[in-house]
């Protein structure tokens, strides 16, 4: 790498100033989230600490068991975040996680067999906690977005059940709704990249000094894959649990 | 044996009790009016007996099996249920009268949508409509087609000619009376005292969740 920045402790002490002007504000306009920013600086700075230190250890090692060890480790705490947004609906927790193992191992192993990555730590790693980070938020999304509609959408889903149809066909409005709502945010940000975002990990290359057109092409890379992951991760989420919303007698159960 | 044998059934929704040991048969080819006032448990009657909820005492049996023991699909197209808000899904007319073609895995008959449209007064032309441009009243008469393009045993329907002027209400009435002629038996929820003796056999009538009577007229 030519021409990398390093920042020194000083400037960064000074940097953190800034998170006084966010203090500042919400306590002259009473927004009463003085200690939520105090403590989501905290939890960020002691968060990222800990993992600059695990990455540098991990990547130090170079085994491709503990890698993966990591990757689930990641999975799994996606997959627990995610299923929050779906308190209600049965076995979501298992559901979000193999839904985000597939749409990582997918993309992961389509990246790494046509070479674009290398399955070593420090590729493998970032890579996959965009991925995943993305699935998780498209699985929120999906699961917001159905629990509302099979509540909102009843008559809709109990008029098919009452012509006979099975549960499927009933829902597949609701279905193909909420694959598309948690792939609209990934949709909207590969629309606007570079017009009005320059993506978090482009900026990061090119401050590191990598030359933008080399940049792009990484970022070319991400882009594809986080439209993959997260119309795999969605598309496994709504379908292994739209029939949770149903008894076994096919009959629509609605959640409080 | 009876075609539907309620024993002893109630529903409980959130503590809420709406429906309270209801015992009653339904014989085939029985038409039954079913009347009460507004929020007496009419529609939650024919909702248990569509299959779309269960009763959370008691027991109904059809043909003399516990419902509990039918494949829920094949027991909701032998009892088909026509709800009381009309619902038209998707974008238009067409899409509604192929669903019931597609659940049982068939082609599209329009010689048999004419038939009905003819029967309940609509024009062909609705085929391609837009749902949103429909009347309450078509979509009424719509979504009565939609039931009956295959013919059940059991015919479940709640206020269907709510938003239907005389004239037409007198059509849906002859043809139903003429399905009911034709052995499928009938459960109607009305709010019309005229109608609802005009051809029935029986009239149940409901009060706070409880049957208060079973009337045989014929
Ligand atoms: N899904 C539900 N959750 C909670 N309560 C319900 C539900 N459905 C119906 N109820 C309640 O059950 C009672 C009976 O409702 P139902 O719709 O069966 O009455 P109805 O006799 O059909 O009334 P109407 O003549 O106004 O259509 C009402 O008090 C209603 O508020
Ligand atoms: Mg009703």
């Amino acid at each position: 790498m030519t021409g990398s920045v390093t920042i020194d402790s000083t400037s960064l002490l000074i940097a953190s100033s800034l998170v006084l002007v966010s203090l500042y504000l919400s306590y002259s306009q009473k927004l009463g989230i003085e200690k939520e920013t105090v403590v989501s600086v905290v939890r960020a700075v002691v968060q990222l600490v800990i993992v600059g230190y695990i990455l540098e250890y991990i990547f130090g090692l170079e085994s491709p068991l503990f890698t993966t060890l990591l990757l689930l480790f990641m999975a799994f705490n996606a997959a627990y975040n995610a299923s929050k947004r779906g308190k209600g609906i049965k076995k979501i927790l298992r559901i979000s996680f193999c839904a985000i193992t597939t749409g990582t191992v997918l993309t992961l192993s389509v990246l790494v067999f046509s070479g674009t990555i290398a399955y070593e730590p420090y590729q493998i790693i970032p890579v996959s906690g965009m991925i995943i980070s993305n699935s998780m938020v498209a699985l929120g999304v999906c699961y917001k977005q159905m629990i509302s509609d099979f509540k909102n959408r009843r008559e809709e889903v109990e008029t098919k059940l009452s012509l006979g149809a099975d549960i499927l066909p009933s829902s597949i409005g609701i279905i193909r709704d909420a694959i598309k709502t948690g792939m609209i945010p990934t949709i909207d940000s590969a629309k606007t990249l570079g017009i009005v975002s320059i993506p978090g990990m482009m900026t990061g290359l090119i401050l590191a000094g990598i030359s933008p057109m080399e940049a792009i092409k990484y970022q070319i890379m991400v882009t594809f894959m986080l439209l993959s992951t997260t119309s795999i991760s969605s598309y496994v989420a709504c379908y292994l649990s739209y029939r949770n919303f149903f008894n076994s007698r096919k009959q629509l159960i609605i959640f409080k | 044996m009876p075609l539907l044998d309620f024993q002893d059934v109630s529903f409980i929704n959130d503590g809420k009790t709406i429906l309270k040991n209801l015992s009653f048969v339904v014989e085939a080819g029985d038409y039954i009016s079913i009347i009460g006032p507004s929020g007496s448990g009419k529609s939650t009657l024919l909702r248990l007996c569509s299959h779309l909820i269960s009763p959370t005492g008691g027991n109904i049996f059809y043909k003399g099996v516990n419902m509990n023991k039918y494949v829920p699909t094949e027991l909701r197209k032998s009892i088909a249920y026509c709800s009381q808000l009309p619902y038209l899904f998707g974008n238009n007319v067409k899409e509604n009268l192929d669903f019931p073609f597609s659940v049982r895995k068939m082609p599209f008959n329009e010689g048999r949508v004419k038939e009905l449209f003819s029967l309940f007064n609509i024009p062909f032309t609705f085929l391609n409509a837009d749902v949103q441009n429909l009347s309450g009243g078509e979509k009424q008469r719509i979504s009565l087609v939609r039931t009956l393009l295959f013919l059940p045993e059991v015919l479940l329907l709640d206020e269907v000619t709510s938003a239907l002027d005389a004239e037409n209400t007198r059509m849906v009435l002859n043809a139903i009376f003429t399905l009911n002629r034709n052995g499928i038996t009938i459960l109607w929820i009305t709010h019309n005292p005229e109608q609802s003796k005009k051809y029935a056999n029986k009239i149940l009538t409901l009060e706070a969740g409880e049957m208060k009577s079973l009337e045989v007229l014929k």
